[in-house]
């Protein structure tokens, strides 16, 4: 043991130094963690397109759980594999004599309870959490957005610069002249007035005293002093102040924001297979994910047809399949009743998405158009059309063509991968209609 | 006598850290526990994750397995799978320890003892610390390194120098010298001498290849030629720093980085049991004392005592939760059992520890601590009693036989067995296959031969090929591994062919 005396000299000298780091930043790990999604897009963008089909479609804007199989990126090591010969101490002895022989546990059979630190718990997925940002990110990728939608999209709210009166504060750029001076004018009246009306006074008193006395009287003297007084007190007042300064005062505003409604039409006869329907369920999802930029309340309607339109909820609308032809005014009447029962187009703005194969009953293109042009054209914002097909296009191609060619807002797109459903809201976001 | 305790709440605050460094500190150093002076550092629990994931580094360079360390510690934390580790330190000068703000006071006091004098003692003692590792410089490498690798991205692009650093990762365990000295590290040194050996490397290989480019005819002679290296390598990662024919100055200098790193935590390998039960032994020590002092209360021991007794805790083997042995649990077993031989022999003691009865135990724990690493620390030291406290048996796994055999239990007959057997699993030797760099083919198709002495007919595991594609990679011309069979035999048993 160490003598007292010691101890002390000891302690002064190894002081140990507490420091409070909480407050540096905590995204060390940030870097290594980009590095990682970077390293294992192709991987995570599967899980990703997995995790879009199990969505719904208002549910694009969450962060997402994803699995990766564990040995795709494991990082290799030579290690032992099972077999051979090993012995190893375990603890906790009960029964066991020296020259037992017991049999082999199943769950480990061979590795005899090697402690292999390497190779894991035996987990086969790897799994984490991808933030919202990042989950758009990849849903993006898909659909080949330009980078500068990319960010219009993944911003959460649109704000707008409005000015909003005058502030007593700011940079100097927005000092508002008039303003100011109007300020340092009324201040500088208020201030001098008093002795201006001194002043007055007390001048005319003197016209009137030299007048009566000569130039050097002493009360004279003492009146002219007075008004001297008096005038460099006038002046003292300054011509603008600080305090007088005026700014241009901006705030941000949101942006009034309104409601939508938007109709998701599909086809849903034979013909359209699940394939199909994950393409139009991203066309869908697009789409929605541009109107929840721009309005604040969006309400969804699924018409779904084949020879009947039906309204259905989104389940059914991606996962029942039906056969037979395909009459698709059934679905565009159907739309109209729902937008004048439901939606009145003061109220609301009106949207809505066609997915089809292409495929119709040839006697009711025709109707098909007139109903478009006549009735819905004039009620709805925009009107986006996608034919998933690879064949020659079919009468209500040809008929569409014509409503394209009167209305602005009438997209139509012929859709082979993912990567086309982009160009049909390129107007769109162009436009950018508030 | 009876003091007015430190605290008597569970929140802590920074003076009151100070207060408890200071006792703790002062009973530390009437156990003659040397240090490094402390800097402890209080951190959130995300910063915890950050520095988890980084293994132990304060700073480090940028790679994907960190980012994939993180996710995985944040998804378990998140979902309540696993609590943090109550401390992180790191083997530098000063000697850095984490506390989390969101531990008690007790638990704070706890690490303070655990970590800042018990670890920390260890780092400055032990004869593997002290030959192997340079706490002064170790930072200021880290540093170098992580500006190194980030230099080289501006460089050569991220995606090269990720290559790289994945090929060397997967090498890592094999960067070790294990017999030799390594040379001592300095930031300074270390920057210029950079710029030299780039340079000077380069103009080596060149020179080495240049003369041995397959000659035509002249030389073929070749038979009574040396094999090189003349014997054989165990430290693969230096070899190829060394003698890689197609590699960058910048990826010579990068594999250094790795083998330097990977030689700095090597004695942290080697020692587990050892620190743990040191640290273990010294935080029980010395709260009890704060406790004998009258300077905490009861609630502070039950509290402490909960959280210690957690700590070595050690599940039986046929227990769900068993996953081999806790070091925690064995190193501060040995370490009381140290004392308890010194202190209070028995006749078997004596027999068995002729050299420890009735010394002072403050000197031979202290011996012990010094010189020892945990396979020599366990042959030394593990004594009957705590063979038969733990219930420790043995097990012996021929895959030719139906059946496990028991080979030896906690009798008169066993302890020597166990003993060794014990001392032979934390043998690093024997834990991982024995690989050595064999021969080059210099003259031929430049193709690099690796040699697995096999041990007791174990076979190497399933991701061989995919560790043997990276040393093709570092490497560039074909690599192959021969394996010698225990009986003798040589066979090649994995290739991977590059077109010279």
């Amino acid at each position: 043991m160490v003598p007292p005396g010691t101890q002390v000299i000891l302690g002064a000298i190894f002081v140990s130094q507490i420091i409070d780091r909480r407050l540096n930043g905590k995204n060390k790990s940030a870097v290594n963690r980009q590095r990682f999604i970077r390293r294992f897009k192709n991987k995570i963008k599967r899980a990703v397109s997995d995790a879009i089909a199990g969505r719904s479609i208002t549910d694009i804007e969450k962060g997402e759980h994803v699995r990766i199989p564990e040995k795709d990126i494991s990082e290799p090591s030579f290690h032992h594999g099972s077999g051979g010969t090993t012995e190893n101490i375990h603890p906790g002895n009960k029964e066991f004599t020296a020259g037992d022989r017991v049999r082999r546990p199943k769950s480990q059979s061979g590795k005899g309870g090697k402690k292999a630190s390497n190779s894991g718990e035996g987990e086969d997925e790897f799994i984490f959490e991808l933030s919202r940002d990042e989950f758009l990110q990849f849903f993006f990728e898909d659909l080949a957005l330009p980078d500068l939608i990319k960010t219009k999209l993944a911003k959460l709210e649109t704000e707008k610069t409005v000015r909003a009166g005058y502030a007593t504060s700011g940079i100097p750029a927005n000092i508002n002249v008039i303003r100011s001076l109007k300020g340092a004018m009324g201040r500088r009246i208020a201030l001098q007035s008093p002795y201006k009306k001194k002043l007055k006074k007390k001048e005319k008193e003197l016209q009137a005293e030299l007048k009566r006395f000569g130039e050097y009287e002493p009360h004279i003297i003492a009146l002219k002093n007075e008004i001297c007084v008096l005038k460099k007190k006038v002046h003292a007042i300054p011509y603008i102040d600080e305090f007088d300064l005026r700014y241009n005062n901006r705030i941000k505003q949101n942006l009034p924001t309104t409601q939508a409604v938007m109709f998701c039409l599909m086809d849903v006869s034979g013909s359209m297979d699940q394939e199909k329907k994950e393409i139009s369920k991203r066309f869908f999802m697009l789409l929605y994910l541009f109107l929840n930029r721009n309005y604040e309340k969006i309400e969804l309607v699924f018409i779904r047809h084949h020879t009947i339109a039906m309204e259905v909820d989104e389940e059914n609308f991606f996962y029942s399949r039906e056969t037979g032809g395909t009459v698709v005014s059934s679905a565009l009447e159907l739309m109209h009743d729902i937008i004048t029962e439901r939606y009145p187009e003061n109220d609301w703005n009106i949207y809505a998405a066609q997915a089809s194969d292409g495929d119709n009953w040839n006697d009711d293109s025709p109707l098909c158009r007139e109903l478009l042009t006549n009735t819905i054209m004039p009620l709805v914002q925009y009107y986006a059309y996608i034919e998933i097909t690879t064949d020659v296009h079919q009468n209500l191609w040809h008929e569409y063509l014509n409503i394209k060619s009167k209305y602005e807002n009438f997209v139509m797109q012929r859709i082979e991968g993912i990567a086309d459903i982009y160009p049909v809201f390129r107007s769109l976001f162009k436009k950018k209609k508030v | 006598m009876k003091r007015k305790p430190l605290s008597i709440t569970s929140e802590w605050t920074f003076d009151l850290i100070k207060e408890y460094d200071r006792e703790i500190s002062r009973i530390a150093e009437s156990y003659n526990l040397e240090t490094y002076p402390n800097q402890i550092e209080v951190i959130s629990t995300e910063q915890m994750m950050d520095a988890y994931s980084s293994v132990g580094m304060p700073v480090g360079y940028h790679h994907w397995s960190f980012g994939k360390q993180f996710l995985s510690t944040e998804k378990n934390y998140r979902r309540g799978r696993m609590g943090l580790a109550y401390e992180i330190v790191i083997n530098s000068n000063p000697c850095i320890a984490y506390l989390m703000e969101e531990n008690t006071m007790t638990m704070q006091a706890l690490v303070i003892a655990h970590a800042c004098y018990g670890h920390n003692s260890f780092f400055k003692s032990n004869y593997l610390f002290q030959s192997w590792t340079n706490a002064d410089a170790i930072i200021d490498y880290l540093l170098f390194a992580k500006n190194y690798v980030t230099h080289c991205e501006e460089r050569y692009g991220e995606e090269a120098v990720e290559l790289t650093l994945d090929s060397c990762h997967a090498l890592m365990n094999y960067g070790v010298d294990r017999y030799q000295h390594p040379y001592r590290l300095s930031l300074v040194k270390e920057e210029a001498r950079q710029k030299e050996r780039e340079a000077y490397l380069q103009l080596q290989i060149n020179e080495l290849w240049r003369k041995t480019i397959p000659a035509t005819e002249k030389e073929n002679s070749d038979i009574n030629k040396k094999r090189y290296p003349e014997e054989p390598q165990e430290n693969l990662l230096y070899f190829i720093e060394k003698n890689a024919p197609l590699l960058e100055p910048w990826q010579r200098e990068i594999v250094r980085i790795v083998r330097k790193i990977a030689q700095y935590f090597y004695p942290q390998r080697q020692t587990q049991v050892m620190n743990e039960g040191w640290a273990t032994f010294w935080h029980y020590t010395i709260l009890n004392r704060l406790y004998e002092e009258g300077q905490v209360t009861d609630g502070f021991m039950i509290e402490f005592l909960q959280a210690h007794t957690n700590v070595i805790d050690q599940p039986a083997f046929d227990e769900p939760h068993y996953s081999g042995i806790n070091p925690y649990a064995l190193g501060f077993t040995m370490m009381s059992d140290i004392r308890r031989i010194c202190e209070n022999p028995t006749e078997e003691d004596k027999r068995w520890f002729p050299d420890l009865h009735n010394t002072d135990w403050v000197k031979s724990l202290d011996f012990a601590m010094r010189n020892f690493k945990d396979e020599s620390f366990i042959a030394q030291y593990l004594s009957p009693k705590v063979i038969r406290d733990l219930k420790l048996f043995s097990v012996l796994d021929d895959d030719t036989q139906s059946e496990l055999e028991i080979t030896a239990i906690h009798d008169d007959r066993g302890y020597q067995n166990i003993r060794e057997q014990l001392s032979n699993q934390y043998n690093l030797g024997n834990r991982e296959p024995n690989i050595q760099v064999y021969s080059v083919n210099r003259r031929g198709d430049r193709s690099l031969t690796l040699r697995h002495y096999q041990h007791n007919r174990r076979p190497l595991g399933d991701s061989t090929f995919d560790v043997m594609r990276h040393v093709s990679r570092l490497w560039g011309f074909t690599v192959r591994m021969e394996t010698e069979h225990s009986n003798g035999n040589i066979e090649i048993s994995h290739e991977i062919e590059i077109a010279p």
